[in-house]
């Protein structure tokens, strides 16, 4: 197929939109409507493939489609943290429509139609994030992709769904709205462009008060990047059916949020700039503390999932205050945790969602002596975990040594001691779950007679990322390179 | 015939509608009136065109001169709202006739389409003319078969609403009418563009002021901005739903248009903003009236009340970016003069073909509505949407002008109430989604089917322009900018 990467750039974001198209034709064939998710998928990773070689061999790819107002131009180009995060979500595309199938399926969840194509849209706007070439396009998309996914927070249409989608809804709408529009106009006001520069756009000499208060603006803006205190739209999500907790709110959405702090922070304000600006200070303190916080509140959690989403919380935060520390090293170990974060939450929400659909349980108290009938999924479980709290033989490793190498650059000994503290937080709500569920509960053993593991393709989604943890420990040349070439772009 | 289109597009719907009366049956009524009104738009399109590429295009009623004369004065300002004007009134027309038969009794139709093509002339008449006293003359006509057209809503609160709004329009007529007289005490002209050269000479006086701001006062009264807004809510929820959507998305524009008309070409920028505190008037009574008049729209039960009050607030944002009294500033009126057209027609129609399936705008009755009636849902799910200033929408246009037009001013904290205004959109427009898509049904509207498809189109075509003027923004934007440049006399 002799296809240029321009038109592959455009695909990756319209193809999963045409999908749609065949998603709701074949709605009633429920075989058919999953091979055209698949295909999609497939083909969407393919183009991304392409697009990575492309920029390895040092292409120029960028497109532009329209100029929107005068100046402002949806346009759309490769560089490569974009290329990081286009990778990730699009693998994890494939990976959790094989985990829907199942999951779906044998939860007889309605509305099944409306799920994939609510899904697919909101890849669509992924990747238009992903490739975006200037802020404007950003935040088009990153609009997009919000009221995309509130079709399926609140998929299960009961009172508690209404709730749940209406604090998602609210405060992803509100920060965006009220502070990160702010930041954007104001920043095209002082700048004068929005374009995404290596070194930022802004003036050597601009007013640093002015500069910083944008910044304050931007990370308050960011919701989706889930700083606290504006990070209550995550736990609400959890309403959602496990897929969309798994891809939307441990990779795609939360991804885009953090995703989108990194390249206000390296091509907005530039690294250089950043360092110096007053307000920067009191964010690396708030994502400092964004990070204790959560932790702490994911210790208090029974609610598998809720755990989870406050453990999600807290491990943006690490991203965050990457960003924020302005060093390379800092940098890389956030772009890094993008993808080794991805992985392990991903695996730890299929997990959640295979012990729901197999045994119906939910709650962590339940699932004591529930490794010797999951012993795969409880496995994996354990593994991913090992990942999030950051220690071999998983990708985790890597990303937390950066950014607490970043940390101890800047001789933020504070936010160093957060980063190990958080750790040892990471091991005390994690690592228990896997551990009762080999080792402890045989009184449980009459109750929990008949639970089998999940179905096969959910077990087949979840080994894959599992061993994705692993092989980003072994191999991380591929993603270290990326993570480098962000700043020496 | 090219050189007569100032005055052929306020004499063709003026002159058709007596002879609607020979006409005998309703329908023929109906496709009469619509073919009237897109004869309109036709004449304002080209009036546009040619406006935009030759300028400002002067026609003498009957050869007589000006300031003899009246005379039809069409600039990018005017022939701009002319064209907002006919294409929302050929659009809800096309629902026109669906909607009527269930609200309004078979005899009174022809009347209805009578009433409804004056108040197209007179609306069409009052932006296109150069003179003060002229404007007068069609407002009368304007408010008079407004007044009527209000009264002919099914529900009896329909007289009452009329009536209000008679005592209201009727004080505002007024005062601008003594506005008007005592401008030509002091002038002894009535065209606008006289006046504009007469007025600086007598500026300082204690009439021109008094003047003003009778003039002012009766406008504002018009537009229904806060704090005189109060005829406007009854006036919207009890009309028939057509003519709300008429209204709701024309009639206040026209009030925008004069105010604009008066302050910056008759009484010229340095006299209305330098010697009067109209700025800092301005500004406060419009971010009071977006919130007061969002918040009152969250309470509201009635869905017609709702968009009533939500368009005060959209009123409110119009006079904030008016009274910043920049180019971009009143380019993001203009542009949301449009806009909200769009966004309101759009609503309001779809309101329209939910009063006809379900016979009530109220929300408790749009339970499982989001399943019963998918199509027009989902445009009053994306025309709220614009509402709200969703990217990729004509609002998010709006918006951004507007809040960029503060900053550059360096009004920080009024961009931020801007911003938090429309989270307040967010709360109204929620509402009805929720009940609508979260609720099972009612068990007396379980047979509820779509709309029929003579409403579906025109309320997808203004839902359809929503979305394309806010992806492809040449039009509205280098008309508007075009038009605010010219109003400051800068030349583009």
């Amino acid at each position: 197929m002799s296809m240029s990467l321009e038109t592959m750039l455009q695909l990756s974001i319209i193809l999963p939109l045409l999908a749609t198209i065949g998603i709701v034709a074949t709605g009633r064939n429920p075989n058919l409507r999953e091979s055209v998710t698949i295909t999609t998928s497939l083909v969407l990773l393919y183009f991304v493939i392409n697009l990575y070689q492309g920029l390895l061999q040092g292409e120029n790819i960028s497109v532009t489609w329209w100029e929107l107002l005068p100046g402002l131009q949806i346009s759309f180009s490769v560089e490569p943290l974009g290329m990081l995060f286009a990778l990730i979500a699009s693998f994890l595309w494939l990976i959790t429509t094989v985990y829907a199938i199942g999951y779906m399926r044998s939860h007889e969840e309605q509305n099944q139609t409306r799920f994939y194509t609510c899904f697919a849209i909101a890849i669509s706007s992924v990747m238009g994030i992903a490739f975006a070439d200037n802020l404007f396009t950003l935040f088009i998309f990153y609009e997009v992709l919000t009221l995309s996914t509130y079709p399926l927070v609140t998929h299960a249409g009961t009172e508690n769904a209404k709730k749940g989608g209406r604090i998602y809804l609210g405060i992803l709408l509100s920060t965006s709205i009220l502070f990160f529009l702010l930041a954007i106009i104001s920043t095209w006001f002082v700048a004068g462009t929005l374009d995404f520069k290596p070194g930022g756009i802004f003036d050597s000499n601009v007013n640093k008060t002015v500069a910083g208060a944008i910044l304050v603006l931007f990370i308050f803006g960011i919701g989706k990047a889930a700083i606290m205190p504006f990070h209550r739209w995550l736990p609400a999500a959890m309403v959602a059916p496990t897929p969309v907790s798994a891809l939307l709110h441990a990779v795609a959405v939360v991804k885009a949020g953090v995703f989108t702090v990194l390249k206000v922070c390296v091509f907005i304000f530039g690294i250089d700039l950043l360092a110096v600006l007053p307000s920067t200070q009191f964010l690396l303190y708030l994502a400092g503390a964004s990070i204790l916080l959560a932790s702490l509140v994911a210790m208090r959690q029974d609610n598998l999932k809720a755990r989870l989403a406050y453990s999600t919380v807290s491990q943006l935060g690490y991203i965050t205050l990457g960003a924020l520390l302005a060093t390379s090293a800092g940098v890389m170990g956030s772009s890094m945790h993008i993808a080794t974060h991805a992985f392990g939450k991903i695996t730890l929400f299929f997990c959640a969602g295979a012990i729901l659909v197999a045994a119906h349980k939910s709650k962590i108290s339940e699932m004591r002596g529930l490794g010797r009938q999951m012993p795969i999924t409880m496995a994996a479980f354990f593994i991913a975990s090992l990942s999030i709290i950051g220690v071999p033989p998983t990708g985790g490793t890597w990303s937390k040594w950066f950014l607490l190498m970043g940390t101890i650059e800047t001789e933020q000994l504070i936010l160093m001691s957060v980063l190990i503290i958080s750790s040892l937080l990471n091991i005390a709500y994690l690592l228990p779950i896997p551990f009762h569920a080999f080792f402890s509960g045989d009184k449980m053993s009459s109750s929990s007679a008949g639970i089998k593991e999940a179905p096969l393709p959910s077990l087949i989604a979840l080994s894959i990322t599992t061993i994705g943890c692993v092989i980003l420990f072994i191999y991380p040349q591929p993603l270290y390179e990326l993570a480098k070439a962000i700043l020496a772009t | 015939m090219l050189t007569h289109l100032p005055i052929l597009q306020v004499i063709v719907p003026l002159m058709a509608a007596p002879l609607c009366l020979f006409l005998t049956r309703a329908r023929l009524v109906w496709l009469f009136a619509l073919i009237v009104s897109g004869l309109a738009f036709l004449i304002s399109s080209l009036l546009l065109q040619q406006v935009m590429t030759s300028g400002t295009i002067i026609y003498e009623l009957g050869g007589w001169d000006a300031p003899w004369g009246i005379e039809y004065r069409i600039d990018q300002l005017n022939a701009f709202l002319l064209l907002i004007i006919s294409a929302i009134s050929t659009v809800v027309l096309f629902a026109a006739d669906t909607s009527i038969r269930k609200e309004i009794p078979e005899d009174k139709h022809t009347l209805f389409y009578i009433l409804y093509l004056l108040s197209l002339a007179a609306m069409l008449g009052i932006v296109a003319t150069g003179d003060a006293f002229n404007v007068f003359v069609f407002l009368e006509i304007s408010s008079l078969s407004a007044y009527a057209l209000i009264a002919l809503g099914k529900d009896r609160c329909a007289l009452w609403a009329s009536y209000q709004y008679l005592i209201m329009g009727t004080i505002g007529a007024t005062f601008i009418l003594i506005g008007i007289g005592l401008m030509y005490q002091m002038t002894g002209t009535l065209n606008m563009y006289d006046l504009s050269i007469r007025l600086p000479e007598v500026e300082q006086t204690r009439t021109v002021f008094t003047a003003f701001a009778f003039v002012i006062v009766g406008i504002c009264l018009k537009l229904a901005m806060f704090p005189l807004h109060l005829w406007l809510p009854n006036a919207y929820a009890y009309a028939p739903s057509i003519v709300t959507a008429f209204f709701a998305a024309t009639a206040t524009k026209v009030a925008i248009y004069l105010l604009i008309r008066f302050t910056f070409t008759i009484f010229g920028l340095s006299f209305s903003f330098t010697h009067l505190p109209l700025q800092m008037l301005f500004v406060v009574l419009g971010l009071l009236g977006i919130f007061v008049a969002s918040t009152a729209a969250i309470y509201q039960t009635n869905i017609k009340h709702l968009f009533a009050y939500s368009s005060i607030a959209q009123i409110g944002y119009m006079i904030v970016g008016f009274s910043v009294s920049t180019v971009t500033g009143l380019t993001a009126t203009l542009l949301h003069l449009f806009n909200h057209a769009l966004m309101k027609g759009a609503l309001f129609l779809a309101l329209a073909a939910v009063v006809y399936r379900i016979g009530s705008s109220q929300l408790s009755q749009f339970q499982g509505l989001g399943r019963q009636m998918p199509v027009t849902m989902a445009a009053i799910v994306i025309g709220g949407l614009s509402l709200i200033g969703v990217p990729l929408t004509v609002g998010f246009v709006s918006k951004w002008y507007l809040v960029l037009a503060v900053i550059e001013n360096g009004w920080w904290p009024v961009a931020v109430l801007i911003l938090l205004g429309s989270l307040l959109a967010v709360v109204y427009v929620w509402r009805i989604v929720e009940v609508a898509y979260f609720k099972p049904a009612l068990s007396a509207n379980e047979t509820v089917k779509e709309a029929p498809l003579t409403f579906l189109i025109p309320i997808w075509t203004l839902v359809l322009a929503n979305i394309y003027f806010g992806i492809d923004t040449r039009l509205s934007v280098q008309v508007a900018q075009a038009a605010s440049q010219s109003l400051f006399g800068v030349s583009p």
